[in-house]
């Protein structure tokens, strides 16, 4: 039976997760008495996936390009150099120059530390609003929990994007209220999976025992119910910070983000189209690379945790 | 059956219930003063015709009451009045409306078409390289922004090779469905995102059933594996695809206003997004309204079929 390569049998991890976990971790194989902890033996899982090496390798050259690069790559972009405008990329501007002149590669690495910053601090927000909101929900349960979930129900049904363009068009957008904006419009899937996990955790024996040690609700939620919910929490929160990415980005290609001479990938790309039919296509193509490339990593990184994690909940 | 769709539909009706409440904040945080917006600066000579304006139009009674009589327009189909465009919000909605659900329906089959069949050959071939080469590509385009890919797509297959045209369709309804030429590449920029998605969900759908005991079962009678494919496996992964159209309309009618936006296709998301930048709240806060129903009813409708389609979700819920 186990020899039969028809596609029909199940491989032997048989779940649905790419990357079978390897022998090491396969409970069975656990050398007795020599007992590795919970968090090296998900290092591992994590180290063995190469798509997550690759992500961190990726990520960490980004975040290395977009804020050490300006260090030794002086380029000018406050003052608009018309006299230099749409330059293809050449000598001395190796991607180009935009319809004002600033250097495009210069132009990235500014561009992208607003973006890397705005994504990375509005998802640590969100996760962090999303983590107390769904916590507190799932631990009291009955009439709060309804109430709450209700809320987030209804804010989910209300597409991020149209939540965000409504909410900057009332205020001009500075980079402070952007990260407020989209972390307020992103908390919600992780509430939702929190209380989830709040849901099961409140009934065990060691909230239990807490409790009748005289604890109250707020340290179950805080001490109890969100630290035993982390690998959910860490999974969760990277893949909000793509996400954050991809909305800061979206806001300002639609105009609606950042403001010049400030500028972010989005809004690089927004600046891009009025030259897209006369062919200017590194005024596209750079920003829209960088997008795709720093999502793809946190993706993999992301999807990378969710199995490393799973070795802990196989515990549990 | 009848207690859930019963107890479902309630509890929709109060999601939507509570986003008319958000609406209505958003409605009073607007800055500024709505008499002073609409009679204009010199209104703040005349406090006579400000406090006229406010009694007539309900702006001097409690907010409560403002909420109600906001709600009971709302009820009516009265969505709004876009001062801006001289035009209430729903006859614009009866104009963009249908340009949106055109772009978005055709798209969806566009993508359900393409992402199935995938699917079904990377679950069917795991972890060969069919496989492989799937799962980049849908790590790729799930990545890609629709403003970058449609970028794209106008610069390699409109400015460079005149295949198809820049700009969507600009006609009637017909010419939406018609005018491939100008309705390719809106097209393709908005199932490709969905493709990434539904695919993934696919695969792993077809994974999981391929782990079930009833495959077994039928292959110890005998079954060829085409025929447990075909008949057994393939019917019951469809199952979470039915209802993952119906959960996904907010991610594509979030796509569908860039891609509007990027192609000046003139549906609601362009609409809506030029309402953005005008800052014409009435439209902005009655579309809000209107996708949100949208988004409601499409995961009624997903929860619902579930239901139908998978007989343990009922014995389950009741």
């Amino acid at each position: 039976m186990s020899s039969d390569t028809s596609p029909l049998v199940p491989g032997p991890a048989g779940i649905v997760t790419d990357a079978a976990p390897p022998d090491s971790v396969a409970l069975g194989t656990l050398p007795a008495g020599k007992s590795r902890s919970l968090f090296q033996r998900g290092l591992e899982v994590f180290v063995e996936n190469k798509l997550a090496l690759l992500g961190v390798t990726l990520l960490i050259l980004i975040f290395g390009f977009c804020f050490l690069g300006p260090f030794f790559y002086h380029t000018d972009q406050v003052h608009t150099a018309l006299a230099i405008e749409n330059q293809p990329p050449e000598t001395g501007h190796p991607l180009g120059t935009d319809d004002n002149g600033y250097d495009i590669l210069g132009r990235l690495m500014t561009g992208g530390q607003i973006s890397l910053e705005v994504g990375l601090a509005a998802a640590i927000l969100a996760t962090f609003l999303g983590v107390v909101w769904g916590a507190i929900s799932g631990y009291f349960g009955g009439v709060i929990d309804a109430v709450m979930m209700r809320l987030v129900d209804a804010m989910l049904s209300i597409p991020t994007l149209f939540l965000a363009l409504v909410v900057v068009s009332m205020f001009p957008a500075t980079e402070t209220e952007l990260i407020v904006v989209i972390a307020l419009t992103s908390w919600l899937t992780t509430a939702r999976l929190i209380r989830g996990e709040a849901l099961s955790l409140r009934v065990r024996d060691y909230v239990q025992a807490m409790k009748v040690m005289g604890g109250g609700s707020m340290r179950a939620v805080f001490r109890h119910i969100a630290p035993n919910a982390i690998g959910t929490i860490i999974v969760n929160a990277t893949f909000q910070v793509a996400d954050a990415i991809l909305l800061v980005v979206a806001l300002s290609y639609l105009g609606l983000g950042i403001h010049p001479p400030q500028t972010d990938w989005g809004g690089m790309l927004n600046n891009g189209l009025q030259g897209i039919y006369l062919g200017y296509w590194w005024q596209i193509y750079p920003a829209g690379i960088m997008i795709v490339l720093v999502v793809i990593a946190i993706n993999f990184i992301g999807d990378a945790l969710r199995d490393a994690f799973e070795v802990r909940l196989q515990r549990r | 059956m009848i207690a859930y769709l019963i107890r479902r539909v309630f509890q929709s009706a109060i999601v939507l219930l509570i986003v008319t409440m958000i609406t209505f904040i958003l409605l009073r945080a607007i800055p500024g003063n709505v008499a002073i917006a609409i009679l204009g600066p010199s209104a703040y000579r005349n406090p006579q015709a400000v406090a006229a304006f406010n009694a007539e139009y309900g702006f001097n009674k409690p907010w409560f009451d403002q909420y109600l009589l906001w709600l009971g327009h709302l009820l009516s189909g009265n969505l709004g009045f876009s001062w801006t465009l001289d035009q209430s919000v729903a006859s614009l909605l009866g104009q963009r409306l249908p340009k949106t659900i055109i772009l978005v329906g055709e798209s969806t089959i566009l993508a359900l078409i393409v992402a199935i069949p995938i699917g079904l050959w990377q679950a069917v071939r795991r972890n060969k390289a069919t496989d492989y080469v799937f799962t980049g590509l849908s790590f790729l385009f799930y990545a890609a922004p629709a403003f970058f890919l449609g970028n794209v797509l106008i610069i390699e297959f409109a400015v460079n090779n005149h295949w198809f045209g820049p700009e969507a369709a600009q006609g009637g309804w017909l010419s939406d469905i018609t005018d491939l030429h100008d309705q390719a590449l809106p097209l393709i920029t908005l199932a490709v995102l969905t493709i990434a998605s539904f695919s993934r969900y696919m695969r792993s759908s077809v994974l999981d059933n391929l782990t079930e005991d009833y495959v077994r079962t039928a292959k110890a009678k005998g079954a060829s594996s085409q025929r447990v494919l075909w008949r057994h496996v393939v019917r019951n992964s469809l199952i979470p695809i039915a209802t993952l159209v119906g959960l996904s309309l907010p991610a594509i009618l979030s796509g569908a206003l860039i891609t509007e936006s990027v192609f000046n296709y003139p549906g609601m998301g362009y609409l809506f997004y030029q309402s953005a930048q005008r800052q014409d709240y009435p439209t902005l806060l009655g579309f809000i309204i209107v996708v949100a129903l949208a988004t409601v009813i499409g995961s009624l409708l997903a929860d619902i079929l579930y239901a139908v389609l998978d007989p343990r979700v009922r014995y389950v819920s009741s």
